[in-house]
């Protein structure tokens, strides 16, 4: 009951938030506001028992990528008004077509998981151990699953991110 | 005075450059300097010094004073280092009516001035450490230049502005056992400069934000009229105690320091050595002081023959001129005018600041020794 | 009930009441340590030997006039101090001042993780504190600031990484532990961490030598110069509370926590007499005078020469520690 209440009041505030993001009419507020969002977006990972994740979502979200998006805001000049659109109805269609879309994907994904669900918790990853609803543990675990399952994504992701680092301090340096 | 309008640079990005306001309320510009900096990003692409916030018409008002009133006007100007401005008025007025100066006279009037150098470059160690962020070395140097204000106390009873020296002379004699007291000081000094030099000349972050930074060759700085420190760092030898003897400094064994690089260090370098040849100046003074009075014979009346003259002395910051012409009948200057070595060597700053950080521009302006009672008279 | 809700809360007051109280002496503690290192006194005027300063100060700045300068961003400049302030105070949460539950407000397994995730976010108060006062030097600061803190999170990160290799665990009640068990403090068997974490500190807290983005007499006072008021002296005590969190991890991570010294050697047994939170206090106090003393004694680094010190020093230094810390891991 309690864990239902607090879902729902994060779930409301979150979406809220999410609303406040994009509407919010200075770019430095929107970027505040996704902060915060991602803070408790943490803290509904911790109602999950997922600390390992929700500490990751604050380090690496809100502490790191949101401040790029800052430096970002801040420094590119906002003094000029936002752009008239010329056709702002077609603007609209094309959202709400898109928005149609993926809450579609989102119905499908929702309604085949549930169908899935039914399938013995072993089946989800082989050498896992069990032990995965310890909280005190879940950090040993992200790292088991991390380095032997999903071994090979792992370091093709670090590649890649190795790669658009390179990429983004050879386009900012003129003169390397 | 015009402000270029900010300019783009680069064409890739649209980047602008960011005028910004340093001072005149600014706590490194030593006063009343405004320096208005274009930046691209932190780099300074050019400077514009702005005076004359504390301009009070010194000059004018010395045409307008009787001879001997224009001392005290003259403390005004450098403020730290008031005896040397003292110093270059009064010779160059004695020089216009060719008034023989006592030997005793121009003694003190040597260690005066040689003490002044010492508190002056106390205050400028302290306030360029202290620009840099050695937040100590202020209190230390400091406290020695107290020790130098209490002489002059002694001396002439003020602590600050001292109208120290008169034309012909001095105005009173050294106190009974004030030469101790001086010797003493210097027995103190010495030491002191050692601990200053253990907590800068060897630091890394000290070197590393001092060397290489506001490179001059000795050319350019004599082209831009530079003088004292900022011109000996690059390597000139121009002293004007040693190139145009006044006071006592012929009789006197001295080294003017030279610097090799031309860079901030070695200003730094060569101020500390001032320090010590002060000191041993000072010492060789208090030691072959002669007897006798301390006042030449000079009219009750001043009033000095036609004529023009100019006459330079090495004040703390640098050569410190004085043109005054007079016409011969009044009791006041008709032409007064002064080259400020502050003024000359503030020229300098905009070629020294091109080119560096934000952070070097005080690391400059502490280099250059302003006083900005002198730069705007 | 009690064990849920009162106990911690009355933890949380104590824990806030007594990190407000120890910054207002750390500041009294600053200005006495630069006077005696300075060959001056420092205040004297409140209490005997000025002790009534620390409580004097915050006053006068809860009295002075909180200044909203007019082209600010009103909201953002409000939300700024408290953003610096609160993640600095919530850090406390998890630091062990004994290894009874009684002297932590919570032991969670990524602790470690968990200060380094909190204190990132302390970072959107300077930048958004200067870039709503709508000043060009507070903006110049915060940029700086920001641009620091970033950098020198990453190498603390990393070596904080090699501790953890040590340790084999990321809760700090499990660090202390690890090194009971070890019979050595951390700082003997990873001096290069230790070293790295101080000066990441150093760099962290806008200390000096790392002080540019306050560097009065370059910025005029960094990203707070528009500041006044009690709205100034949220960031003031952000500031300070930061410098006390590392120096309590510091000592948690390598000088052993809450133990006395050679917690192996039987002959120093009657050191334990002495609660282990005054231990720990002892130590960070230990730390802060060295964060006092460096501040009275070197000069500030150029912004440049400090990202280079950060990038091409300390995080390669970091990253080898690290290898090689997990050598010796799997060979040992």
């Amino acid at each position: 009951m309690l864990e239902a209440a607090v879902f729902y009041t994060l779930a409301v505030l979150i979406l809220g938030l999410g609303i406040l993001v994009i509407s919010a009419r200075s770019a430095v507020h929107s970027v505040l506001f996704l902060v915060v969002n991602f803070l408790l977006v943490a803290i509904l990972y911790v109602t999950l028992s997922a600390q390992f994740v929700a500490v990751i979502q604050v380090l690496v979200y809100a502490g790191g990528i949101v401040v790029l998006y800052l430096f970002v805001v801040m420094l590119v000049s906002l003094k000029r008004a936002p752009e008239q659109h010329a056709d702002t109805r077609r603007l609209g269609v094309t959202g709400a077509v898109l928005a149609g879309a993926v809450l579609l994907e989102v119905i499908g994904i929702v309604v085949s998981g549930a169908a899935r669900s039914d399938a013995p918790a072993g089946a989800r990853g082989a050498g896992v151990p069990e032990a995965i609803s310890d909280p005190m543990l879940n950090t040993e675990q992200i790292g088991w699953v991390l380095y032997t399952e999903y071994l090979i994504p792992f370091e093709v992701a670090s590649m890649l991110l190795l790669v658009a680092m390179i990429g983004a301090i050879v386009l900012a340096k003129k003169n390397l | 005075m015009t402000i270029e309008a900010p300019r783009r640079v680069g064409q890739a990005f649209d980047t602008d450059e960011l005028v910004l306001n340093m001072g005149p309320q600014h706590p490194s510009t030593h006063g009343v300097l405004r320096v208005v900096l274009r930046l691209d990003g932190e780099r300074v692409v050019d400077a514009d010094c702005v005076i004359g916030y504390i301009h009070r018409g010194v000059e004018k008002l010395c045409e307008n004073r009787d001879w001997t009133q224009i001392i005290l006007l003259t403390d005004r100007m450098d403020y730290v280092a008031a005896a040397t401005s003292n110093l270059g008025y009064v010779e160059t007025v004695e020089k216009l009516m060719q008034v023989e100066v006592p030997r005793r006279a121009r003694y003190i009037r040597t260690i005066l001035a040689e003490l002044q150098r010492i508190a002056s470059h106390c205050l400028w160690l302290g306030t360029h450490a202290m620009d840099i962020g050695a937040m100590t070395v202020l209190l230390y140097a400091f406290r020695e230049r107290e020790h130098v204000l209490d002489l002059f106390e002694e001396y002439c009873g003020a602590r600050l502005t001292y109208n120290s020296m008169r034309i012909g002379g001095l105005p009173l004699d050294i106190p009974t056992g004030w030469d101790k007291k001086v010797s003493a000081f210097c027995d103190l000094m010495e030491p002191k400069l050692d601990e200053y030099e253990e907590l800068l000349t060897n630091n890394r972050i000290w070197v590393g934000r001092t060397r290489d930074i506001g490179v001059i060759s000795g050319e350019e700085a004599t082209a831009l009229g530079l003088c004292g420190p900022p011109l000996r760092g690059s390597g000139v030898s121009r002293d004007v105690r040693k190139d145009e003897p006044n006071a006592a400094y012929e009789e006197f064994d001295f080294d003017i320091p030279l610097g090799t690089r031309g860079d901030t260090y070695d200003r730094y370098l060569i101020r500390l050595e001032e320090f010590k040849q002060s000191i041993r100046i000072i010492r060789q003074a208090l030691e072959g002081m002669p007897e006798g009075p301390v006042m030449g014979k000079v009219p009750r009346l001043i009033k000095p023959p036609a004529g023009e003259t100019y006459h330079a002395i090495e004040s703390p910051k640098g050569e410190l001129g004085y043109f005054i012409v007079s016409d011969g009948r009044s009791t006041n200057p008709y032409r007064f005018r002064v080259r400020p070595p502050s003024f000359c060597n503030l020229q300098g700053l905009r070629r020294l600041v091109r080119g560096h950080l934000v952070a070097d521009v005080v690391a400059l302006i502490g280099t250059i020794d302003i006083v900005l009672g002198e730069v705007d008279r | 009930m009690l064990e849920t809700f009162i106990i911690p809360l009355l933890q949380i007051a104590v824990l806030l009441n007594a990190v407000l109280v120890a910054v207002t002496f750390m500041v009294l503690m600053e200005r006495k340590v630069m006077a005696w290192a300075q060959a001056r006194l420092g205040p004297m005027r409140v209490g005997p030997h000025g002790i009534l300063q620390a409580i004097v100060d915050p006053i006068k700045l809860i009295l002075k006039e909180d200044i909203t300068p007019v082209a600010a961003d009103k909201w953002v400049f409000t939300v700024a101090p408290i953003m610096s302030l609160v993640p600095a105070l919530v850090v406390f949460s998890v630091v062990p001042f004994g290894p009874d539950p009684l002297y932590y407000v919570a032991d969670i397994n990524v602790g470690l993780l968990f200060i380094v995730a909190v204190t990132s976010i302390g970072v959107y108060g300077i930048i958004l504190g200067g870039w709503s006062s709508n000043s060009k030097y507070p903006l110049l600061a915060s940029l700086r600031a920001s641009a620091q803190l970033i950098s020198y999170e990453i190498a603390v990160t990393m070596t904080l990484v090699s501790v953890i290799l040590t340790s084999g665990t990321l809760s700090l009640v499990g660090i202390v532990e690890a090194q009971r068990e070890a019979g050595v403090w951390f700082g003997f068997i990873q001096p290069v961490a230790f070293v790295l974490v101080f000066i990441g500190g150093l760099a962290e807290t806008n200390r000096v030598p790392f002080d540019l983005p306050e560097a009065e007499t370059e910025l005029t006072g960094g990203f707070h110069t528009e500041y006044s008021g009690m709205r100034f002296a949220l960031f003031f005590l952000a500031e300070y509370a930061n410098i006390i969190v590392i120096s309590a991890i510091v000592a948690i991570m390598f000088l052993g926590g809450w133990m006395r010294p050679f917690p192996n050697v039987e002959a120093l047994a009657f050191l334990d007499l002495i609660p282990p939170w005054i231990w720990l206090i002892g130590k960070i106090f230990l730390f802060l005078y060295v964060f006092i003393w460096i501040r009275a004694t070197l000069p500030r680094y150029r912004y440049d020469q400090l990202m280079r010190l950060g990038w091409k020093v300390l995080i390669p230094i970091a990253i080898g520690n690290l290898v090689i810390t997990g050598i010796v891991k799997v060979l040992v």
